[in-house]
Formats: C-alpha cells, sequence, structure tokens
C-alpha cells in the first residue's frame, strides 16, 4: 500500500479526529499521513477502508446472532459473556442485528468495498469520476456506523422496532419504550444512504464516461454491469424511502400523524414507502453478488461466461421487476386482497430473469476446465445455496402459501438463504480472488479450503432447521420459545440451529488468520496470478495512485477463454489481435 | 402448498444435480482444454432459455392454483353463523362474543382477554381491530393469519373442523412482550358452547356491557375484505 500518493491537500484534520488513543500513536507519522491514510481519494483505499469497516460491523453483527441463538436454545440460562436476554433486548438485538447486516454489511463490502475497488480498474480508468465525492461518501457512511452503534448506549437501549421499523411501534415511545434508540436508528440509516447516493452517483457516472477507448458497453464485465444497475435499482428506489424516514422522524418527534389513524394517518402508508425500497434493496445487494461470481467462474473454468448478453438483458429485466414486487411483503398487512393477486404474479414473475442468470452460471461450468481454487469453491457453492433462497422464494411469493409462512422461521430461513450466498459467499469469493490485486500477496489455499468446507457445512446446519421451525408454526422474532405448548417439541431443532451458528462462527477463524497472515507471509503475487482476462490484471499488485501507466485500449469482450486458434487459453482485452501475450 | 413444494422441489434437485455433476465431471485434467462455448448462438442459449420458459409456466400455474385458493381464504367472506370481534393490543388479545341475541355489538355481549370460543364446523366471521400498534392474529393450526391495524377494521372469516383447543399467537412485532402475547381458541361441540355461553353469561357482571363500548364493532366503512380459514 506503499504507493498511494498525496493529491489533495489534507483536509482540516482535527475535525474528524479519529478516537484519540489512535492518533496519539501516530504523531510521529511522516507529513501526508492523514492524506495518505485517512483522507485519500485514491478509489482502491476508499474500497479497502469501505471493506475492512464493513468487516468490523460483520463481526459485530454475527455476534449478535450469536447471542440471539443462544438464548433461543437455553432460554433460561444467561448468554455467556453476554448475560441475561430479556424480552425488550431480543428485540433490539433482531434490529440491530438485521440493520447492521443489510446496510452496515452488505452494501459497504459488495458497493462500498468491490464496487469502489473494481469498476476504474475494470474499465481502464484512472479513478473514479468524483474522487473527492467518493471520500466523503466513506466518512459520511463512517458517521453513520457510529451513530447507529451509538444508540446500543443511549438511554432505552438500541431500537427494538425490527429492521423494518414499522409505525406506530416505531413512531411512538410510549409503545416502544425506547427513547432515543429509534431516532438514533432512522438518522443513522438516512445518514448512510446519503453516503451511497453519493456512492451510486460515482458508480453510474463512471462506468458509463469513463471507460478506455474502444471498451464498448458489451465489453464491459459482468461485475461492473451488475454494480451499474444496483446502482441505478437504488438511486430510483432510495427517495420513497428517505420520504417515509422523514414523515416518520417528523411523526416521532414533531407528533405529526402521517402513519397515526388517530390523526388521519394510515400506518400502511408507511409499509407500501419501506417496501418500495425494501425488496429493490434486496436485489441491490443481490446483483453485485452475482457479479463477483460472473467473474470468477470463468476464470477457474477457463470458459467464457454462458450467454453474457442474455445475462445483461436479464440482469436489467431485474432491474425493472425489482420495482412491481412489493407488496408480497404485505400479503396479510390489510391491503386489498385484489392486490395481492396481482403482485403474486409479479413476484413469482421475477424468478425467470433471475432463474437466466444462475443457469448461465451452471452453463458456464459445462465442458470446463475447472480448477476448485477457494474463490472457485465459494463461487460455486454462492450458486448452490442460493438456489435453496430462489426456490422458498417462490412459496413466499405464492399469496396463498405466504399466508401461513408469513412471519414464521421460514421466512427467516429463506431470507438468509437468499442473502447469506450473495454476502457471505460473494464476498469470501471476491476476497480470495482479489486480495492479490489488493494487498499484492496470495492467500493460502488449504485455508482458503477449510474456510469454505466449514462455512458450507455450518451455513446448513444454521439455517436447515430454520424451515422445519417454520412449518411447525414457530413465529419469527419470538424471544421465548416456552410460552407456546405447541412448540414444545421444537427444541432440538433450535439446539441444532444454535451449534451451526457456533461452528460457523468457529470457521471463520482461518480466514481471519489467512487475511491478516497473508499481508506479511504470503508469496507475492505478480501481476496477474490467475491469468485472467479483464483490466484490473494488466496493472501491478497493488496498483498505484492513477491505477494505469497509459491509457490501456480495449479489443474484445472480457471472457475471451479458450478461443479457438489460440495456443494460450486466455485473451486479455486490451492485447492487440496478433500480439502475442 | 403442495403443488409449490412438488415444482419448486423437481427444478431445485435438478438444479442442484446438474450443479454437483458439472462441478465434478468437468475438473481440470492434464492436457484437456476446455470448450469454447460463449453461448452467443441462439442453439446454445436454448438450454437456458426453454427451462425458463418452462419455469414461466410452472410460475404461472403457481399462480392460477394459488389465486384460488386466495380467493376463497381472503375474498369472499361467506355467510356466517357467528361473528365475534378481535382486538390486539398491547400484549393480549380482546375477544367479543355475541351473547344470547347472537348480535355484537349488544349489551349481553361477552368480553373476554385472549380466550376465544367456536362452536365446531361453522363459519365464524370475525371483525379485527388493533388498539395501539400493528399485531397479527394468528392460529398456526388452522393456516389462518392476518394482521390488525390501527383505524382499520378488517373483515375475515375461518372455520375449524376440529374439536380441541388451539394457541393464538401475535405475528407482527408489537413491542416488549410481543413474544408473550398469546391466547387460546378453543373449539367447542354445538352442545358445550352453549354451556360455555351460558356460564359466561351468569358470571359477567351487568358493568362489563357498558365497558364493551370500546371494544371494536362490525365497522361500516368500506373495509377491506380479509380473513382466513381452516
Ligand atoms: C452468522 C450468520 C447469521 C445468523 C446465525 C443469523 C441469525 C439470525 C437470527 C437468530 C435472527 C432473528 C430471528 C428472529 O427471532 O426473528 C435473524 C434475523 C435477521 N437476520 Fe440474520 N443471521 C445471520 C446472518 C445474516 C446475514 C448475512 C444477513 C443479511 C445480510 C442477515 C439478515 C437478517 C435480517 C434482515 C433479520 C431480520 C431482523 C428483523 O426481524 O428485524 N442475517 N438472523
Ligand atoms: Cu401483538
Ligand atoms: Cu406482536
Amino acid at each position: 500500500m506503499s504507493e498511494a500518493t498525496i493529491l489533495e491537500p489534507p483536509l482540516d484534520p482535527p475535525r474528524a479526529a479519529p478516537p484519540a488513543a489512535h492518533a496519539g500513536a501516530h504523531d510521529d507519522a511522516p507529513h501526508g499521513f492523514w492524506s495518505t491514510y485517512f483522507f485519500s481519494t485514491d478509489h482502491k483505499h476508499i474500497a479497502k477502508q469501505y471493506l475492512l469497516t464493513g468487516l468490523c460491523m460483520a463481526v459485530i453483527g454475527g455476534l449478535l446472532a450469536h447471542v440471539m441463538r443462544m438464548h433461543l436454545a437455553f432460554p433460561d440460562r444467561a448468554v455467556p459473556g453476554f448475560g441475561e436476554v430479556p424480552a425488550g433486548t431480543y428485540n433490539a438485538l433482531i434490529t440491530m442485528h438485521g440493520t447492521i447486516m443489510i446496510f452496515f454489511v452488505a452494501m459497504p463490502v459488495l458497493l462500498g468495498g468491490f464496487g469502489n475497488f473494481l469498476i476504474p480498474l475494470m474499465i481502464g480508468a484512472r479513478d473514479m469520476a468524483f474522487p473527492r465525492l467518493n471520500m466523503m461518501s466513506y466518512w459520511t457512511f463512517l458517521v453513520s456506523c457510529l451513530i447507529l452503534l451509538g444508540s446500543f448506549f443511549v438511554p432505552g437501549g438500541a431500537s427494538p422496532a425490527g429492521w423494518t421499523a414499522y409505525p406506530p411501534l416505531s413512531a411512538n415511545v410510549a409503545y416502544s419504550g425506547a427513547a432515543w434508540g429509534v431516532p438514533l436508528w432512522i438518522a443513522a440509516v438516512a445518514l448512510e444512504f446519503v453516503a451511497f447516493l453519493m456512492g451510486g452517483i460515482n458508480f453510474i457516472t463512471t462506468a458509463i464516461n469513463l471507460r478506455a477507448p474502444g471498451m464498448k458497453m458489451f465489453d464491459l464485465p459482468m461485475m461492473v454491469w451488475m454494480q451499474l444497475v444496483a446502482s441505478v435499482i437504488f438511486l430510483f428506489s432510495v427517495g420513497p424511502l428517505v420520504a417515509g424516514a422523514v414523515l416518520l422522524l417528523l411523526d416521532r418527534v414533531a407528533g405529526t400523524g402521517f402513519y397515526n389513524p388517530g390523526a388521519g394517518g394510515d400506518p400502511l402508508l408507511y409499509q407500501h414507502l419501506f417496501w418500495f425500497f425494501g425488496h429493490p434493496e434486496v436485489y441491490v445487494i443481490l446483483l453485485p453478488g452475482l457479479g463477483i461470481v460472473a467473474e470468477i467462474l470463468p476464470v477457474f473454468a477457463r470458459k467464457p461466461l454462458f450467454g453474457y448478453r442474455m445475462v445483461v438483458y436479464a440482469t436489467l429485466a431485474t432491474g425493472v421487476l425489482s420495482f412491481i414486487v412489493w407488496a408480497h411483503h404485505q400479503f396479510v398487512s390489510g391491503i386489498d386482497p385484489r392486490l395481492a393477486s396481482a403482485f403474486s404474479i409479479t413476484t413469482i414473475l421475477i424468478s425467470v430473469p433471475v432463474a437466466i442468470t444462475m443457469f448461465a452460471f451452471v452453463a458456464t461450468l459445462w465442458r470446463g476446465a475447472i480448477e476448485l481454487k477457494a474463490a472457485m469453491l465459494f463461487a460455486i457453492g454462492m450458486v448452490g445455496v442460493f438456489f435453496w433462497g430462489g426456490v422458498t422464494g417462490i412459496i413466499n411469493g405464492s399469496a396463498a402459501a405466504d399466508i401461513y409462512v408469513h412471519d414464521t422461521y421460514f421466512v427467516v430461513a429463506h431470507f438468509h438463504y437468499a442473502l447469506i450466498p450473495p454476502v457471505f459467499f460473494s464476498l469470501f469469493a471476491g476476497i480470495y480472488y482479489w486480495y492479490p490485486k489488493m494487498f499484492g500477496r496470495m492467500l493460502n489455499e488449504t485455508l482458503g479450503k477449510i474456510h469454505f468446507w466449514g462455512t458450507f457445512l455450518f451455513v446448513n446446519v444454521t439455517f436447515m432447521p430454520m424451515f422445519g421451525l417454520g412449518l411447525r408454526g414457530y413465529p419469527r422474532r419470538t424471544f421465548d420459545p416456552r410460552v407456546f405448548a405447541h412448540l414444545g417439541d421444537l427444541h432440538p431443532l433450535q439446539l441444532a440451529a444454535t451449534l451451526g451458528t457456533i461452528g460457523l462462527l468457529l470457521f471463520q477463524i482461518p480466514f481471519v488468520l489467512n487475511f491478516f497472515g497473508s499481508l506479511r507471509f504470503g508469496a507475492v503475487a505478480g501481476k496477474n496470478p490467475w491469468r485472467a482476462n479483464t483490466l484490473e490484471w494488466t496493472v501491478p499488485s497493488p496498483p498505484g495512485h492513477g491505477n494505469f501507466e497509459g491509457t490501456p485500449v480495449v479489443y474484445r469482450g472480457p471472457y475471451e477463454y479458450s478461443a479457438p486458434g489460440r495456443d494460450a487459453d486466455w485473451f486479455p482485452q486490451d492485447v492487440a489481435p496478433g500480439r502475442p501475450l | 402448498m403442495w403443488v409449490i413444494t412438488l415444482i419448486v422441489g423437481v427444478w431445485f434437485v435438478a438444479a442442484e444435480g446438474i450443479l454437483l455433476w458439472f462441478t465434478f465431471r468437468y475438473r481440470k485434467k492434464d492436457g484437456v482444454r476446455a470448450a469454447y462455448v460463449p453461448g452467443k448462438s441462439f442453439r446454445q442459449t436454448g438450454w437456458i432459455l426453454i427451462p425458463c420458459v418452462a419455469i414461466l409456466v410452472c410460475d404461472l400455474a403457481i399462480d392460477a392454483f394459488g389465486e384460488r385458493v386466495w380467493k376463497t381464504i381472503k375474498e369472499k367472506v361467506p355467510p356466517a353463523q357467528l361473528q365475534i370481534g378481535v382486538e390486539g393490543r398491547q400484549w393480549a388479545w380482546t375477544f367479543t362474543h355475541p351473547g344470547k341475541d347472537g348480535i355484537l355489538g349488544s349489551p349481553d355481549d361477552i368480553v373476554i382477554p385472549n380466550e376465544i370460543h367456536v362452536p365446531v364446523g361453522e363459519n365464524v366471521a370475525f371483525t379485527l381491530g388493533a388498539a395501539d400498534c400493528l399485531h397479527s392474529f394468528w392460529v398456526p393450526e388452522l393456516r389462518l393469519k392476518q394482521d390488525a391495524v390501527p383505524g382499520r377494521h378488517i373483515q375475515g372469516w375461518f372455520r375449524a373442523t376440529r374439536p380441541g383447543s388451539y394457541g393464538v399467537l401475535c405475528a407482527e412485532l408489537c413491542g416488549v412482550a410481543h413474544g408473550l402475547m398469546r391466547g387460546t381458541l378453543y373449539v367447542d361441540t354445538e352442545a358445550d358452547y352453549e354451556r360455555w355461553l351460558d356460564s359466561r353469561i351468569a358470571a359477567q357482571p351487568a358493568s362489563q356491557a357498558a365497558a364493551f363500548q370500546a371494544a371494536p364493532t362490525p365497522a361500516p366503512q368500506p373495509a377491506p375484505k380479509t380473513g382466513g380459514k381452516s
């Protein structure tokens, strides 16, 4: 990381200074320390900041999940290292876990981390279109993280209103009991969206305007396409949510009645605003995850991505359809039942473009020369596990079936099966694949494989029992299973899920060791350890500020592997036809 | 439900099977080069598009099938022999049974927390309200679930076919004791139901009738019709 040179004068450091202890330790840092390590406008640096912040939040979110799982398995005992979990605390735990995982892990890691790192490198640009805006995006995000985490420590504790924060519960202190937690939650989430708006504008402008000469839209790597579509979805959907959140905040602090029926409002209004954003949001997370997989499968199968154009069109279709499915979260919420029929159809239809993409991934493996490196294992695992999320989504999507499973553990199992593949499997796949480019060293493959098999096994041990729990009528967001007579004999399933969680957490240790150990002890990676075609592999690892020496010229699409008539089984995008590698 | 599970189950097994098979069949071997299959031609994409058309057909079948069930459960409220008022509040269910006169909203109504009695095999219509925040009226064994929304009186119905007692839960996060909000549905034989009604009427103090006024009555407003059945 020595290359990060100073481009911008440092901002006024005291104003945004990190914790004092930290600052003191670095007093004798060389001139330019701040601008090198903190206020860098280099997209690669911002990407790493996002990635590491997201991973730290993932640790917190994971530990919260662990506390919940321990409590559910042993409801009459204190959780080791945490203490008793009374009902109110449990509600705050689910709220914060859900919020952190979706907004403060998935988005920073997949968009802020991989998107920032890869978009300029993959299209041959020197940086993002607006580097300073990019830097501000990260710092805004960090502030929102601190506000969210701070809400654990205010009187009344963190918000207990669920990650969806439905009013009236969230709009009224008397109902929820958390005086500060909810406004802080709203502020944190709103600020976070401001950060990602800055990021999204950057992504779109960069991908469309700063492409290297010769690079047509249909020469873009899938990752760039997916980031682009995800950013567009985000931009279009976030408006209603911010509006909804502002109204909520007003209801909460100014006593307005947008959601209060007593004052002429309607709680369902919030649900529509929320899910108009909330469902597309799932695809904002899913698409970059699919993008990572789409980059990795061709490299390790030495084959072109099957049906590149078809996948692009399917992605666009997914983006459009994602806007007309939101009310499937409200089949039993009191909306007009005729609406439910319509939304049932649109919801289930979205399975078609997603299936096209998934099948294209599977077809990419067909007659390949597959090398099961850790990155590839996670990529294939992502496809395999995501199928579970997909098919169970159809069950939720059908209004009639949803009546039964809605708000049960079936839903909990479903959305974890739909979110963990793009968030965690893609994240790990991406790290195993791009770590050499990011840090100039290789990760250890053996540790990586142990990590994969442990994670894969225990994800299923954790979440498979939850389908069973849900089908037997175990309600979601319920802190004590003992109060329901009909759930008495479900304890073995709860126990299994908890043991799965413990296994899952333990198997992240090899990853952490690998990640930090390889910074020092990893084999030095060359420019292109995987013999991949895309532009990011044509620059040194890690790339210097400004990325490219000259301006690369692009001659072909990103997935020309094993093309007939060539000795080499790869053909980088910037190698002129007829020129040897 | 079974139709869907079957359809998605078959697809699922097929997809996972092919994925595994490809992964192991096409492992890298010395001297074997990957085939160049970019999937550009229509003939090649057919391998994907045709299964996806099949998925589309299955999707529509699921929708058509689900639509019928949905209509019976949620859209058509059939004539009912019994009208019941249900209200959720933090953190209890309040059930209002019509007294001997069979009319809800009259002074002989019986209001009890967390206990609902219905005769077996009869269509029961309910009017669902919420006093503070969202709740969801859920009887898992009856496949009955409907959110209760403050400001709305939502109509629904169900028919319990087997005598016994069933748990009534709340399925929408409604505050600290959400996980403790529960009641019991007693499905009685006709005779048992009459006996229970008589005993309640005898026990009911006259003042209770006045207290009832706070509980929901079937609303005249054109509320969306929603409900559930056994
Ligand atoms: C380490 C693995 C994980 C475990 C063991 C876990 C476990 C849980 C548990 C026990 C609940 C609460 C269920 C309830 O009582 O309703 C929950 C809720 C939730 N989880 Fe996870 N989770 C994990 C990872 C994730 C990830 C990666 C995401 C998303 C990216 C996620 C998103 C959510 C959401 C959105 C909720 C719902 C919160 C709410 O109801 O408001 N989880 N999880
Ligand atoms: Cu409730
Ligand atoms: Cu509740």
